[in-house]
């Protein structure tokens, strides 16, 4: 099993480990997977390894117009230090993957994709490479995410300068600048992440990681939080997980983010389907299911609409926040329609629930400045 | 107090068994959001599922460890599925059953039997 550069920190944390995506990852730390959902929404930072996230360069004056071409997003039009979140697209409309791109110079883009995805995503952009382009793997870097309403409070302690000043209250969402610690050390960081705090995600050489990620532990409004409060915290959001709520038959407007598509943007793999759906609407989307009463509906679970089936859940789970069982599926909007009442079947139980929009938790994301 | 493999607790009471899980078992399990509880008056054989525990990772069964009939559950979880966790030879008790077979409790464990299976795995 592969292994990220903190695997001996985890473990001296404390944490459990298991088995994700190829890799020995936290699912949690003592504290517990319920805990570090609430310690993240309730004010204060998690820290969490998302090393084994794949993370890439592109270098080349024409990357702009190849990413433009494997994506559908228009990467001509997006400035230096934005990062867009879009999907690698096939032939036939499906997605790929999903993966944040940042613009970092005029023909210097990073790209960070899901660990699952790595060598598929790897190989496809490979055979579509252009021979003025280099692409490479950025094998000797970690990437945490620092999460939390107190993030940039914490995060702002260890930075000595760099790009937006050195100070984050500069850096908007969706941004990614090239910072110094105070130990002289020479990191990334974009504001994103995938819990819908506001927080970042530091890119960091593999032999400082540890150190770095101590230090900010040490902070008493700092937890390690792993994957599983990662994937509640999601789950409230609403955010999509590949291999669980996007396949390679599914489109990104199934996916109901279709504006990943860059508005009169044309010349993208897959776009025949893509932009056809776009205009007149997909056969089936993704949309939210909310339990009404009690139980736990997971992923698969069976959902019926007058005592019919309708789908499935793509991933479902107890949401903290709610205290109630949330999660999301694909269903046909001829179907069904927002605020339907369905019910989810739990061991052969029909488990009252509503068709509600996916986002179940309201994103405190800072907005992006003018 | 005795216990199964299984990680259930049972304390017999004349011929009624009040049954929970151990605490090394809402322990692996991780803090439980939900508990589905057994129909009072459902009668069941040894080792059928007869109640879900479930944590916000996973659902797990609960073997009833002794042939009988319900004739209580334990109402509080439903609003405090982690008692389970903080009070697991107590508060979180599952459910009483009236045993029908006495017998299927032979192969159960004291307590300094199941100690030494923990100590063990």
């Amino acid at each position: 099993m592969k292994k990220t550069a903190l695997n001996e920190t985890h473990r001296a944390q404390g944490a459990k480990m298991v088995e994700f995506a190829g890799f020995d990852m936290p699912i949690n730390y003592p504290l517990g997977m319920l805990k570090e959902h609430e310690w993240v929404r309730g004010g204060n930072v998690g820290i969490f390894d998302v090393s084994h996230m794949g993370q890439f360069m592109m270098r080349g004056g024409n990357s702009a117009e190849f990413l433009s071409k494997i994506t559908p997003t228009n990467f001509k039009n997006v400035g230096n230090a934005n990062a867009k979140y879009t999907v690698l697209a096939n032939e036939n409309g499906g997605i790929i993957d999903d993966l944040i791109i940042t613009r970092m110079a005029d023909d210097k883009f990073f790209i960070v994709l899901n660990a699952g995805c790595k060598e598929k995503d790897a190989a496809w952009i490979r055979s579509n490479l252009t021979s003025d382009l280099v692409f490479e793997e950025l094998i000797d870097r970690s990437l945490i995410a620092i999460q939390g309403a107190k993030a940039e409070l914490i995060l702002q302690k260890f930075i000595k300068n760099g790009d937006f000043g050195g100070n984050l209250a500069n850096l908007p969402y969706m941004n990614l600048g090239s910072f110094i610690l105070v130990d002289g050390e020479e990191v990334l960081i974009g504001r994103t992440g995938y819990t819908g705090e506001d927080g970042f995600e530091v890119s960091i050489r593999n032999s400082a990681v540890a150190a770095f990620w101590l230090k900010i532990c040490a902070e008493d409004a700092v937890e390690p939080i792993g994957l599983g409060a990662r994937d509640s915290l999601r789950l409230e959001m609403g955010y999509p997980l590949y291999g669980h709520d996007l396949d390679d038959s599914t489109s990104p407007i199934e996916a109901s983010i279709g504006w990943v598509v860059s508005k009169d943007h044309t010349g993208f793999i897959g776009e025949s389907r893509i932009l056809a759906e776009k205009s007149q609407g997909p056969k089936r989307k993704r949309m939210g299911v909310k339990l009404l009463e009690k139980g736990i509906a997971r992923e698969a679970t069976e959902i019926r609409k007058n005592g019919k089936k309708i789908g499935s859940l793509s991933s479902g789970g107890y949401s903290p926040e709610l205290k109630i069982s949330i999660g999301q599926g694909y269903f046909a909007p001829n179907e069904v329609k927002l605020g339907d009442k369905v019910a989810a079947v739990v061991r052969d139980r029909e488990i009252p629930a509503e068709i509600t929009s996916f986002v179940f938790v309201n994103p405190k994301t800072k907005a992006v400045k003018k | 107090m005795k216990y199964t493999k299984d990680h259930e607790w049972i304390k017999i009471e004349g011929d009624i068994a009040t049954i929970g899980i151990t605490e090394y078992a809402a322990e692996a399990l991780g803090e439980l959001v939900y508990v589905e509880l057994p129909k009072l008056g459902n009668s069941y054989k040894k080792h059928d599922a007869f109640a879900v525990v479930e944590s916000s990772k996973s659902a797990s069964d609960v073997y009833i460890p002794v042939a009988g009939e319900v004739v209580a559950v334990n109402d509080s979880l439903n609003n405090n599925p982690e008692l389970v966790n903080n009070s697991s030879y107590q508060d979180g008790w599952i459910a009483k059953v009236k045993i029908a077979n006495l017998a299927d409790l032979d192969d159960a464990m004291d307590e300094s039997a199941y100690k030494k299976l923990l100590q063990d795995k």
